[in-house]
């Protein structure tokens, strides 16, 4: 039986590897067909045609698409990301310390908000349809649907101008003290707790629900067990798949999907820097942080998968 | 003013009395809050400068693809750095004029065609080695060489020979230009050791602070410059720092919770609820920048000049700087210049907004059905608003525009300078001559009104020419008369740059020629105890 595990685990593996070739392909052709052109962005609207020519020679944008392509794939299967165009310096030296920021931030975010979540959950539905279950899912529902701009204005707004308890501005920097970063990151990290709470509170409540309609919930209330160790021993495990999807899918969203945050509290993060770069139209480092982006995503979402086929002996052994 | 008063302003000034007691104290003598404060000022500055601490600015304008290399600036947090730890041949004063700085002399042969800068004697590197002639000369080459991709190109162009003589770098242009050395004070030419040349982007020159901290698109810091040869005129807090705050609400709100001393473009929307937070001062300054409204000339419908005077008639001016600017600008009237430069003329009839005439000048151009404007956000703040009561004062003169909004990513190389009618902005220039020959000659570059006229080229090189001031202003009349009358251009409004600093900022001078007092701000400002 192990062995069949591996394969399937190795099968998602592989089947990962060659999304993410897909992937950069997408993000290659995507990047080729954003209006402008990468000279012309660099140098603004006061660029003179000579600037421009000369710039254009030097960045090879007159080789075809294709070759620029495996080119690009060599370098990035050969750990080199290139030379970013706009300032001339290797991209994975600047591109390191903003992964790591946004990890450091995505990090803590989960810290707090995946343990959360699932209790609260839990709480929910043993006291289902009750004011407790109410009262935590109309608030989630609350934070979710709130826009995470104005719930970040609104906390800068009382608790760093008004009441001056966290700065607004959450630039951390090499060096940094770890409590002075986990100060300068309260209120981002809040807000991100905010958005991704209810998501998971909800798949939570709704998996363990479903799994409470079964026959041996009933046998184990039948048995005498108090409500809370049916949850706990018997509902949680034959849940953990959906949550365990809906977990990952929450924390692919806050290392790739949190520029919004990063612009507000002014927090250095791969969001903001890649919005720079399209903005200048670099195309590598665009290209680089895209396929970082996915390959987070891509192995969040194995990880997912390989968790519910371990949870679930149904999926193990595949008809 | 009493002596009372005078005596408790000092006495704030040098730390004795707080700032708060003052002003209880001040209202009890009848005195109003503001007229208390100016009185402050007014001691403070009177106690002198005071060193130490840590300014901070907070910043719109900075991108992860900054570099520190001058002849890659291009928006503000750049520019305001280069300013704290670069140094210039020369600089512009606020009163339009200039200041010698690493050029200790200038001087021109008669014909305005060879300048000689007489280099400074004892003014140190951050690197330890002296600023010689054969710095400023290879700094200048290298924003001379097409290769170098510098912003300072075009200017850079007119040169024909550089060289080393002695102490002196001796300038050889291809024709007379009397304001070349309003040219050398733009921003990207700091002088770098070996001009830069064996590593651009190394953040080394002779200004007042030291790059310690470069993370393009987050933070700059530098600290104090022990040598720095003017230590008495600026470098007075111990380091200074610029966060990149691109989110206006952000910035305001890093300024009320008190984490910045600075910042940049307050919004006009917002000014006056940034002016209500106590201890905040909003700093206005009108400048050269200004708002405009393009129409190809050599472009049909808009080779018709009859059109052209429409659009021009159908533009409420008065309301653009009321509505749009809430008051912090003023008018335009069509030509690209106003009080801010030298040898402006004032004389120059205002164009008013006459529905009459628009709709007289526009059935006068046979031109008929709706024109088409193109705007975008980031045209200029608050464009699209523009472009709409635009839209509206033409339709009472019975011209219908349609108003385009195009994505703010791609404006400026595929809409600017390539669509017959949009909107854009001009940050100005030190000179009339400069203004008119990045944008308004036939062979420039930047003609975004494409206007190609013989008979203005000349007038422009003739007045390039001549030293005569008399006759120089002029000229510069007459250009003006043809660029609003004949031209392609509608200027609707300056705008005031509007910056804001907290209490614990003084030494705050307005600077018309850019932001943050020409960006010199935490370089010039210190802190207060």
């Amino acid at each position: 039986m192990g062995s069949s595990i591996a394969t399937l685990i190795a099968q998602r593996i592989a089947l990962g590897v060659v999304l993410l070739l897909a992937v950069s392909v997408l993000i290659f052709v995507g990047t080729q067909i954003l209006p402008g052109d990468v000279a012309q962005s660099i140098l603004g609207n006061q660029a003179t045609p000579e600037a421009l020519a000369n710039l254009r020679k030097e960045l090879g944008l007159n080789d075809p698409a294709v070759v620029r392509y495996f080119a690009w794939l060599g370098g990035v299967l050969t750990g080199d990301l290139g030379t970013a165009l706009t300032t001339r310096q290797d991209i994975a030296t600047t591109l390191m310390p903003r992964l790591w920021n946004t990890l450091f931030l995505a990090f803590w975010a989960a810290v707090v908000s995946v343990p959360l979540a699932i209790i609260l959950g839990l709480l929910a539905v043993r006291y289902r349809n009750g004011p407790i279950d109410k009262a935590i899912s109309g608030f989630a529902l609350a934070s979710t649907s709130l826009p995470e701009f104005f719930v970040g204005y609104l906390l800068i707004f009382f608790v760093a101008v008004k009441l001056q308890w966290f700065p607004s501005i959450s630039t951390v920097y090499d060096g940094m003290p770890l409590l002075d970063k986990l100060r300068a990151i309260v209120l981002p990290t809040t807000v991100l707790v905010l958005v991704v709470l209810a998501h998971m509170m909800r798949m939570t409540r709704a998996a363990i629900l479903n799994v409470m309609q079964s026959a041996y919930i009933e046998t184990a209330e039948l048995k005498g067990l108090s409500a809370f160790d049916i949850i706990r021993k018997h509902a949680f495990p034959n849940a953990i798949a959906p949550i365990v999807n809906v977990v990952m899918l929450n924390l692919a969203f806050l290392v790739v999907g949190v520029v919004v945050v990063e612009v507000i509290f002014v927090y250095p993060g791969l969001g903001q820097y890649l919005v720079d770069h399209v903005a200048k139209r670099d195309v590598p480092v665009v290209q680089a942080v895209g396929l970082i982006f996915a390959a987070v995503y891509i192995s969040l979402n194995i990880i997912a998968d390989i968790t519910a086929i371990l949870a679930n002996p149904r999926l193990r052994h595949p008809k | 003013m009493s002596e009372e008063l005078k005596y408790l302003s000092h006495r704030v000034a040098v730390g004795k009395l707080s700032r708060r007691d003052f002003l209880g104290r001040a209202a009890a003598l009848g005195v109003t809050a503001s007229f208390a404060n100016t009185l402050l000022g007014g001691a403070a500055k009177a106690a002198g400068p005071q060193k130490g601490g840590i300014i901070k600015a907070g910043m719109q304008g900075g991108e992860a693809t900054n570099s520190l290399d001058p002849a890659s600036f291009l928006s503000q947090v750049p520019f305001t750095f280069g300013k704290s730890w670069g140094e210039y041949l020369v600089a512009l004063t606020p009163d339009g004029g200039l200041e010698n700085r690493i050029a200790e002399e200038v001087g021109a042969s008669d014909d305005a065609k060879v300048w000689t800068f007489k280099i400074r004697d004892g003014i140190e590197f951050h690197n330890g080695k002296s600023v010689t002639a054969d710095d400023v000369l290879a700094t200048l080459e290298r924003h001379s060489n097409e290769d170098s991709k510098s912003g300072a190109l075009g200017i850079m162009k007119g040169i024909e020979s550089m060289k080393v003589d002695g102490n002196d770098v001796v300038v050889t242009l291809k024709e007379a230009n009397a304001d070349l050395p309003y040219l050398m004070a733009d921003y990207h030419l700091i002088i770098q050791p070996n001009g830069g040349k064996d590593k651009p982007d190394a953040g080394i020159s002779a200004g007042p602070y030291k790059v310690t901290v470069n993370e393009p698109g987050v933070r700059h810091g530098g600290e104090r410059f022990a040598n720095y040869w003017q230590g008495d005129k600026m470098g007075f807090a111990d380091q200074i720092e610029i966060i990149v705050i691109n989110d206006a609400t952000a910035r305001t709100a890093a300024m009320q919770g008190g984490q910045v001393h600075l910042i940049n473009r307050v919004e006009p929307k917002i000014v006056d609820l940034v002016k209500r937070v106590p201890g905040v001062t909003i700093q206005n300054v009108s400048g050269r920048g200004h708002y405009v409204f393009i129409m190809h000339c050599n472009t049909a419908p808009f080779d018709n000049n009859d059109l052209r005077m429409a659009l021009k008639y159908a533009m409420n001016r008065e309301e653009m700087v009321e509505k749009i600017l809430r008051g912090y600008g003023s008018v335009g009237n069509d030509f690209p210049i106003n009080a801010a430069y030298p040898l402006f003329s004032d004389d120059v009839e205002q164009r008013p907004y006459d529905p009459d005439k628009a709709a007289f000048h526009f059935k006068k151009s046979g031109h008929d059905g709706p024109v088409l404007l193109r705007t975008s956000d980031v045209a200029f703040p608050g464009a699209v608003d523009a472009a709409q009561l635009y839209q509206q004062s033409c339709a009472k003169a019975g011209i219908t525009i349609d108003v385009k909004r195009e994505p703010g990513d791609g404006y400026w190389s595929e809409v600017w300078n390539k669509q017959p009618f949009c909107e854009s902005y001009w940050g100005g220039r030190p000179t009339q001559d400069q203004m008119y020959s990045t944008a308004y000659i036939s062979t420039a570059d930047w003609n975004d009104t494409r206007f190609l006229r013989p008979e203005f080229d000349k007038l422009i090189m003739e007045a390039r020419a001549q030293l005569d001031e008399t006759k120089r202003k002029a000229m510069y009349r007459d250009a003006a008369v043809m660029v609003r009358d004949e031209g392609g251009l509608i200027l609707p409004m300056f705008n005031d740059f509007i910056d804001a600093s907290t209490d614990k900022i003084d030494g705050w001078e307005p600077h018309p020629a850019a932001e943050l007092m020409d960006g010199y701000a935490l370089a010039k400002c210190w802190l207060t105890a």
